[in-house]
């Protein structure tokens, strides 16, 4: 095992750990270690009578700066699958990531549509190998053979299987509008104002959540409908004055331009017309 | 002290009409002294990507030379220029293998697209969580200087002379209400034809 | 909290839990005053939140003072509540004891006094002073929370402060900029002060709702409002 770990390595896949003693010792020295990105989030699911819809709002925060105005939260699993994401905003990403990868190899093995009850287990199988230390918590919902299905997963492992469920920040505010409003067989439309109220009062109440909805409705034969965005529920204001620069305005020392050499692509002239 | 602001930096990507602009400060520091004025946190990737990183400074170097390792295998492996948005996924994925120990660097990322020369910028977190809006990304110890200055200041489709005001202004502003960077600023303008490289004047206090 | 902070909390770990005094809370909100020639803007939100929860979207965290003093502030309700009675109070007695109106900078001491009167177990709270001074000029005086101050011509403070004070350094200060400028108009500072609370709205997630603005200028005082963002 080589112990110089050299810069021009290759990983060869899974975590690395190389740099966990070097940062422990950062942080023995009195360093403080940086928070990551959160999806400080509101994400809902709920089983109507012809499918699955999938709901979240778009902020990110890192402490109580919004980091990004519209990111997607309503991630890609499997052509009849998607899956909503709160908590550290890379776990979510790449967790769905390679979950989605490793459902689609094994697509090309069983040659059939995959069930959400094998996603369901091979998230929750990977989130409690790590104990919660990779934090997602997930909204899960798709349909398959044996119809429409809908769960949530926490990021120790732990899973349920619900007719609606909310996960993130927002939650409460977002469950609350579901026990006041959710009926069992709902219609597509009853439906989908339902899971944008949730979400936007979760947007509305809960200062971690924000900007848009986004919906993913799945139905019964297995067609998505990825709606980005459902709702702008918040638009930035209109500003009051004009803040673009005189040219000049910024001091400059120096200057130097590069040329780039263009790859001509394709190349068509067009002569005059011949108007004698 | 968040091993984040050890060194101090601040770095900036801006889309405009047909460009986009990468700037960065130059201070580098150990806490709060100043060791170096001339330590550009922008680097060229290839062309028209440029690639930028604030944090802990040893990790800057560390994952700058990575990152243009595994662009030179990509690039002799498919024989083409790699595009701004595979890029992003590299670096994301380079950031996020070391989930559990990561490298102290957030990076920005600003380019055109080789075949289309469509504007492109990213950012990352330090454990690669990608994003990309399409106005602006900060990343530095002044980070929360810089979303306010740019939230006031961005206007979509900005010529390139604009683009620079708007970014410059924006990176001088914020780095002189921070103690961490500072010292001087560098501001890349990419077209698709050229990169034009200022040196900017600033406070070098 | 984001919902992953709750599963890392180590509510199962076998170490005992302290439980501390903690007299502080942040409740949130933005405060901006900005001097002119002959007049003073001060504009604040109306969000007073505490963590990820928001207790009112109409809560002006300005308050006028006298016919040219307005008094900004922002930190933690409590204390704010009890400053403010405390300032009030010191006016009405300073008003009889002198029989005349008390200045803007005589205000502006006496609040300074008043927080380094508790040094030791400070107000959390940042004061902005606003106002026209003796001569009829527009000023603006900020505090840290233990007394010292300062006469500046534009400040901002709360939570999105940083978010802020370079635009202002940029845009009234001119700083880092090449040319010449005309003085500050009142429609351009009002205009800035919007703004300002439009870039704050959408990147701090304590500021919203609505901006609220108090104009100060020889007539008396002026209030605007402007809605925000409300997420």
């Amino acid at each position: 095992m080589a112990t110089t770990v050299s810069c021009l390595e290759l990983p060869k896949g899974g975590f690395s750990f190389d740099n966990c003693a070097r940062n422990a010792r950062l942080e023995e020295r009195g360093l403080t270690r940086p928070k990551f990105r959160k999806t400080g989030t509101t994400i809902v699911g709920l089983v109507f009578e012809d499918g699955v819809i999938l709901g979240a709002d778009t902020r990110a925060t890192e402490d109580t700066i919004v980091a990004d105005k519209n990111c997607s939260k309503i991630h890609y699993i499997a052509p009849n699958i998607y899956c909503c994401g709160a908590g550290t905003a890379a776990d979510t990403e790449k967790t769905t990531e390679m979950i989605s990868s490793n459902l689609q190899l094994h697509r090309y093995r069983t040659g059939r549509p995959n069930r959400v009850a094998t996603a369901n287990r091979m998230l929750k199988q990977y989130l409690y190998r790590y104990q919660g230390y990779v934090s997602a918590a997930l909204v899960l919902g798709g349909v398959d053979c044996n119809g429409p299905h809908l769960y949530s997963i926490h990021p120790h492992g732990s899973t349920d299987k619900l007719p609606y469920v909310t996960m993130g920040s927002g939650s409460l505010a977002a469950m609350a509008t579901f026990e006041a409003g959710y009926k069992a067989n709902m219609k597509k439309a009853d439906a989908m104002q339902l899971v944008r109220d949730a979400v936007a009062a979760g947007i509305f109440n809960d200062l971690g959540s924000g900007s848009n909805v986004d919906l993913c409705i799945i139905g019964k034969d297995m067609k998505v409908e990825y709606l980005r965005p459902f709702d702008v529920a918040n638009k930035k204001g209109v500003r009051q004055g004009n803040y673009s620069y005189k040219p000049g305005t910024t001091a400059v020392l120096s200057k130097s331009i590069k040329q780039i050499k263009y790859d001509i692509v394709s190349e068509s002239v067009q002569e005059d017309m011949d108007t004698s | 002290m968040s091993i984040m602001s050890y060194n101090g930096g601040a770095a900036i990507a801006m889309k405009g009409k047909n460009c986009v602009a990468i700037a960065s400060d130059l201070r580098f520091g150990i806490q709060a002294q100043t060791v170096g004025m001339d330590f550009e946190k922008v680097f060229p990737m290839s062309d028209r990507l440029y690639l930028g990183l604030t944090g802990l400074a040893t990790d800057v170097q560390t994952v700058v030379q990575k990152l243009a390792f595994q662009l030179k295998l990509y690039e002799l492996r498919e024989n083409r220029p790699i595009s701004p948005k595979t890029f992003l996924s590299v670096v994301s994925n380079v950031l996020y293998e070391k989930r559990f120990g990561p490298y102290f660097i957030e990076p920005v990322i600003a380019g055109l697209d080789p075949k289309t020369s469509e504007p492109f910028i990213a950012s990352c977190d330090l454990i690669g969580c990608p994003m990309e809006p399409e106005d602006f990304v900060v990343t530095g110890t002044c980070a929360v200087q810089m979303y306010g200055m740019c939230e006031a200041l961005w206007q979509p489709d900005m010529e390139p002379d604009q683009l620079f005001e708007c970014v410059s202004q924006a990176l001088l502003n914020s780095v002189d209400r921070d103690a961490g960077s500072g010292w001087g600023a560098v501001v890349h303008i990419v077209e698709a034809d050229k990169v034009t490289t200022r040196r900017l004047k600033a406070r070098m206090d | 909290m984001a919902m992953a902070d709750i599963y890392q909390n180590n509510y199962m770990s076998m170490a005992p839990t302290e439980r501390r005094f903690e007299p502080y809370a942040f409740n949130g909100g933005n405060i901006l005053a900005v001097a002119g020639e002959d007049f003073a803007i001060v504009a604040s939100d109306t969000r007073l939140s505490q963590g990820f929860m928001i207790h009112s979207r109409d809560h002006p965290k300005a308050v006028q003072l006298s016919s040219s003093t307005v008094l900004a502030q922002s930190g933690f309700e409590g204390d704010i509540t009890t400053l403010k009675k405390h300032v009030k109070i010191r006016i009405d007695m300073y008003e009889h004891n002198h029989g005349k109106k008390a200045s803007t900078s005589a205000i502006a001491s006496m609040i300074s006094k008043m927080l380094y009167y508790k040094r030791f177990f400070p107000y959390y709270v940042y004061n902005i002073v606003a106002g026209l001074d003796d001569v009829g000029k527009g000023c603006v005086f900020s505090y840290d929370p233990v007394g010292s101050y300062e006469r500046e011509q534009y400040r901002a403070a709360g939570a999105a402060n940083e978010l802020l004070q370079p635009l202002l350094d940029n845009q009234i200060g001119h700083k880092n900029m090449e040319g010449d400028f005309l003085p500050l108009s009142k429609e351009k500072a009002l205009q800035l002060c919007i703004d300002c609370f439009i870039s704050a709205a959408e990147r701090d997630i304590t500021t919203g709702d609505c901006v609220f603005l108090h104009v100060i200028d020889k007539d008396g005082i002026a209030t605007k409002e402007f809605p925000l963002r409300r997420d």
